[in-house]
């Protein structure tokens, strides 16, 4: 197609005949070189076209394959063993190909799943330090909604941290457990808590419309822990109970003001915030409580001989519930007469 | 065709076959590497075949590789070997043995206030998997196994630190045996975090390295606490 329209000039040429042959050589060279990338398309030799070559192959394959599978069933009319074994196969195959789909997806959505939370890892260790200092200062602005941070790295660590002391609390008391292994037992414990206390006040503040999300819940109530590891770390080693009810209202207060300012200042009406604060503070508080007396000696020594010292909870039948709440209410006149 | 005339006008000033250069490959379209298939000379990775060799041979083979990796635990030096070939049978031998010294004399007996085996054995690899997925989730760049593989090596020292407990505690318990069980176990806590943050922290964005050194610290001080607070029974 080029090669006679650059043919006619060159011949044209009067004294460059055998030139103009040549270049007209050239020109044929350079038809051919653009012919051959017309040919690629077919030959697959480029990269662009491979793709496309492959599925072109897949597809005749799949044809083919229908085509087989056609005739097999055909075949499998007449002769019932033959299909039998090609629907067996077929079916191994077939079931595979799912359990290993099933996997991989598995894998990915794991690994999405990482990148989904990702986001609430970015922070800096200044910042970290500023929000664990800030989790103890509450602040007395309640006209316009605080700032709450939605971060993980904070909380996810300082639930590890209570779980290390639980687990240290626990061994120094010698608490026994008959199901289940301390570390599971400590573990459950901090993120039931942290979860599951969570997931109601967010429920709660949806209820009383407060202006808070899931992740900013999580956040804020994870530094509220950071007062409970302090209190409890240093009550776990020393044993002075006049300590650890300072400690209580002291810095177990404070993390617990500061979570019910930055509750209070997100939700509006009387009613709700008393709901909702109510409940937080009830709850954060009596958990350190909780925390402190389930795993320390002095206690066990007083419900051991309330109650004897060979009777698991779990194992109690209906009509011993008001020994039970007697005990209860034992020991926690004695603990505000402790107070008093 | 105004170009071919000017490309005509250009080949008649040429000698002859001036065109020819154009035609063959010209400086300005490089080819280089390795065109030549080498069929004489086989590189020694293809002669290396494990499937007629003796199984003594493969098991020194991996034996010194472990061996070597708890030498770089000791020794923890700039060292990429713990982080490109990683594998988890020192970890796995690491953490059976110090669950079993762990273990004590208590499963027969009623009250089992020592540390149980499945307990320090979930601690350990539990405690793994949390460091690494934070480190994956902070953004390190090291894959999962090779960080296990680095935790479970640096649970070394503190491997050595139990055998030297329970051979102190074998001598006598006393305020002495108590102290000096707590210096060997503290250095060797100091050691492992060095170790782990010597080896992980490079993967880490520069920033933030006290974020994922937090639960590596954790993690071996639970388990030195463990250690130091254990006594047979």
């Amino acid at each position: 197609m080029a090669a006679p329209g650059a043919a006619a000039p060159g011949g044209g040429r009067s004294g460059a005949a055998e030139w103009g042959g040549f270049e007209d050589n050239m020109q044929g060279g350079g038809s051919a070189v653009i012919d051959m990338e017309n040919m690629d398309d077919t030959s697959g030799s480029s990269f662009e076209d491979m793709g496309e070559m492959h599925q072109r192959m897949k597809e005749e394959e799949e044809e083919a394959e229908g085509e087989a599978g056609a005739a097999e069933e055909e075949d499998g009319e007449f002769l019932g063993m033959k299909g039998l074994r090609g629907q067996l196969g077929r079916q191994v195959a077939d079931q595979m190909w799912q359990v290993g789909k099933r996997q991989a997806s598995k894998a990915f959505s794991l690994y999405a799943n990482i990148d989904i939370l990702r986001p609430y890892f970015d922070v800096e260790p200044v910042q970290v330090r500023t929000r664990l200092l800030e989790s103890m200062i509450p602040v007395k602005m309640i006209n316009f909604p605080q700032k709450i941070a939605g971060e993980l790295y904070g909380p996810l660590m300082l639930v590890f941290t209570l779980v290390a002391i639980l687990l240290h609390g626990m061994k120094t008391s010698d608490t026994i457990i008959r199901e289940g292994t301390l570390m599971g037992t400590a573990i459950g414990t901090c993120f039931g808590y942290w979860l599951g206390v969570s997931s109601f006040i967010y429920f709660l503040a949806y209820l009383c419309n407060a202006q808070i999300t899931m992740v900013q819940m999580l956040s804020l109530l994870g530094y509220g822990l950071f007062g409970h590891c302090i209190t409890l770390f240093v009550t776990y080693n020393i044993h002075f109970h006049s300590l650890f009810y300072i400690f209580w209202l002291g810095v177990g207060g404070l993390s617990t003001l500061r979570m019910v300012a930055v509750l209070v200042s997100r939700t509006v009406g009387h009613t709700q915030r008393l709901i909702l604060c109510g409940t937080l503070a009830a709850l954060h508080m009596l958990f350190l409580l909780y925390l402190h007396f389930a795993y320390h000696k002095v206690v066990e020594g007083i419900l051991d001989t309330l109650e004897g010292p060979n009777m698991p909870p779990f194992q109690r039948v209906a009509r011993d519930i008001p020994v039970v709440s007697n005990a209860i209410l034992n020991t926690t006149a004695k603990a505000v007469a402790l107070t008093l | 065709m105004a170009a071919a005339e000017g490309s005509g006008a250009g080949g008649a000033a040429k000698p002859l076959f001036a065109g020819l250069s154009d035609v063959s490959i010209s400086e300005d379209i490089p080819v280089e590497g390795e065109i030549t298939v080498p069929v004489g000379s086989r590189s020694p990775d293809e002669d290396y075949s494990t499937l007629d060799e003796p199984v003594r041979d493969t098991i020194m083979r991996d034996l010194k590789a472990v061996g070597k990796k708890f030498v770089h635990v000791m020794y923890p030096k700039k060292s990429s070997a713990l982080l490109r070939d990683w594998d988890l049978w020192g970890p796995l031998v690491l953490c059976v043995s110090l669950a079993l010294m762990l273990q004590g004399g208590s499963a027969d007996s009623k009250d089992d206030g020592g540390p149980q085996f499945a307990e320090v054995f979930v601690i350990i690899w539990f405690g793994a998997v949390v460091i690494t997925l934070n480190s994956k989730l902070l953004g390190g760049t090291i894959s999962f196994f090779q960080s296990l593989c680095v935790l479970g090596y640096c649970v070394l020292p503190l491997t050595v630190a139990m055998l030297v407990c329970r051979l102190v505690l074998l001598a006598g318990s006393g305020t002495v045996s108590f102290v000096v069980r707590l210096v060997v176990v503290i250095a060797m806590f100091g050691w492992s975090t060095l170790a782990s943050t010597a080896f992980l922290a490079d993967s880490q964005p520069p920033n933030r390295k006290a974020l994922v050194v937090y639960p590596i610290f954790l993690f071996y001080f639970v388990i030195s606490w463990m250690i130091l607070t254990f006594t047979p029974q």
